[in-house]
């Protein structure tokens, strides 16, 4: 059980919190405190709107420890709008299939469990962006 | 019963209102028809079509983020000033640990906040909002945030396994001035009464048959109704809308006619028949889908039922802030639209019927 690490990570798991660089206004996704872009500190949190599209995939059929109970299941290399890009599970895709461009939006999903008795861990996952079924 | 001077209605000092509101509907749906070819039931697909099933990696904790969400997304306000985040659900991932302070987090309420998860059968949402009119119109808080969500579970073979669905919403209250719908009045009927109940450890609950119609449901949802329309001088011909807790189909249309409503006033927030019964979510979603359509002005009567058992009701007025807040989030029937038919094994899998080990 990782319970440390996954509190230390709840904020960025759950909402997709990361940093905008002070300097060169840079988003950065995961945070890290330093700006990637100009190596400058970076410590102001920056709220992403979990909007983005498939940059590229794959599916997963053998999965590792924690995960085979989803398995088989697709993991993408997600554009977020914003600029960063981060790997996350797809998930909800239903009989849809995945295709490079497609957009998606963040859901809180749960990611693992650590077994029958051990915590369950949440965190962002991206699905098919919700149309609207009705006009407003 | 005693004869009360005074109504006993629910009516806190200062006036409050539902500021945003969210619905939660997953994406799966068993229909009726796979549950009957399974069990060998003849004709057992006829009352409902199907519903609602949770993925995987889904549960009430989840189910109940998102609707928080879309609640906040029609709010408008800094999820900063909410005081209360409250869940109700028969089906908390944990048994000890609660999901609000999971839900809290993800909408970034905390850490000023009050958190805590209800249960109460499938009233536990209702419960939620009682208790959140209590804190905004005492002035304790000006926000506080009640969710009824469930992914209900029924014993494979079970009539209940036909309508056992998932989902429910998110309801911010608030004050009053700023609400897309004002509470006139509520109250709460209770007694002890055990039509249906799951011991703590068993995974699936345990119903009275008949015993869930008269005595219970019909009894105590006619109680709540009529007292509250009485103390506050309503009648069924004054609402546009009505919704109930709908554990099938049959029993909120025959409650509704007993109280006198009619079935135009109730089919919008009849969703049983396409999302099964969502426990602490049933009537509450029920509500979105009005709230997604009622014009300014409309009255909505609320009764919720949970067994054990007791009822909520509500009587809300729509404001004209409604029209323009509803579109920051998705519809409710854009979650019934976004659908996927699944088969009873898929079904068994998604639901932890199957263990792997």
């Amino acid at each position: 059980m990782e319970a440390s690490r996954h509190w230390r990570l709840k904020q960025e798991r759950y909402t997709l919190m990361g940093e905008i660089c002070p300097h060169c206004k840079e988003k950065i996704f995961p945070p890290r405190d330093f700006c990637p872009a100009c190596g400058e500190d970076a410590r102001n949190l920056f709220q992403f709107s979990g909007r983005g599209e498939v940059y590229s995939f794959t599916t997963v059929y053998q999965a590792p420890a924690g995960y085979e109970e989803n398995a088989p299941y697709t993991i993408a290399l997600v554009r977020l709008e914003e600029g960063p890009m981060l790997t996350a599970q797809l998930t909800d895709m239903g009989d849809e299939t995945v295709e490079i461009g497609m957009p998606v939006e963040m859901v809180t999903r749960r990611l693992r469990s650590d077994g029958e008795r051990g915590m369950l861990v949440y965190g962002y996952k991206f699905r098919p962006q919700l149309a609207r079924a009705i006009s407003a | 019963m005693t004869d009360h001077k005074v109504p006993p209605i629910l009516k806190p000092i200062r006036d409050v209102g539902i500021v945003g509101y969210g619905a939660y509907i997953p994406r799966y749906r068993l229909p009726a028809r796979e549950v009957a070819r399974i069990w060998r039931a003849g004709g057992g697909g006829t009352l409902f079509e199907e519903k609602a099933v949770s993925g995987l990696d889904e549960d009430v904790i989840t189910m109940s983020i998102e609707a928080a969400r879309n609640a906040l997304a029609r709010a408008g306000i800094d999820p900063d000033e909410i005081r209360a985040v409250w869940v109700g659900s028969e089906s908390h991932p944990y048994s000890v640990k609660p999901t609000s302070t999971v839900v809290a987090e993800a909408i970034g309420a905390t850490p000023h906040t009050q958190a805590a998860d209800w249960e109460f059968a499938c009233k536990a949402g209702t419960e939620a909002i009682q208790a959140a009119i209590g804190f905004v119109g005492s002035e304790m808080a000006r926000f506080a945030l009640a969710i009824g969500m469930d992914t209900a579970q029924g014993r494979p073979g079970d009539p209940l396994e036909y309508t056992a669905g998932a989902g429910g919403a998110a309801y911010l209250l608030g004050p009053a001035e700023i609400s897309l719908a004002t509470i006139e009045s509520s109250y709460s009927f209770a007694t002890d009464t055990p039509d249906f109940f799951r011991r703590a450890n068993e995974k699936y609950p345990e119903h009275g048959e008949r015993f869930t119609g008269e005595p219970a449901y019909f009894k105590h949802i006619t109680s709540a109704a009529q007292t509250l329309m009485q103390a506050i001088n309503a009648s069924p011909s004054d609402y546009q809308h009505v919704v109930f807790h709908q554990p099938n189909s049959k029993f909120p249309q025959r409650v509704g006619r007993t109280l006198g409503f009619k079935p135009e006033q109730i089919e919008t927030g009849l969703l049983v028949p396409l999302i099964g019964n969502t426990y602490a979510g049933s009537a509450l979603v029920g509500l979105t889908a009005v709230l997604d359509i009622a014009e300014p002005g409309d009255r909505i009567l609320l009764v919720s039922y949970g067994s054990g058992a007791g009822s909520d009701a509500f009587s809300l007025r729509t404001t004209e802030l409604l029209p323009e807040r509803r579109n920051q989030a998705p519809y409710t029937q854009d979650y019934i639209a976004r659908r996927t038919e699944i088969d009873y094994a898929t079904y068994a899998r998604f639901r932890g019927k199957l263990t792997m080990k």
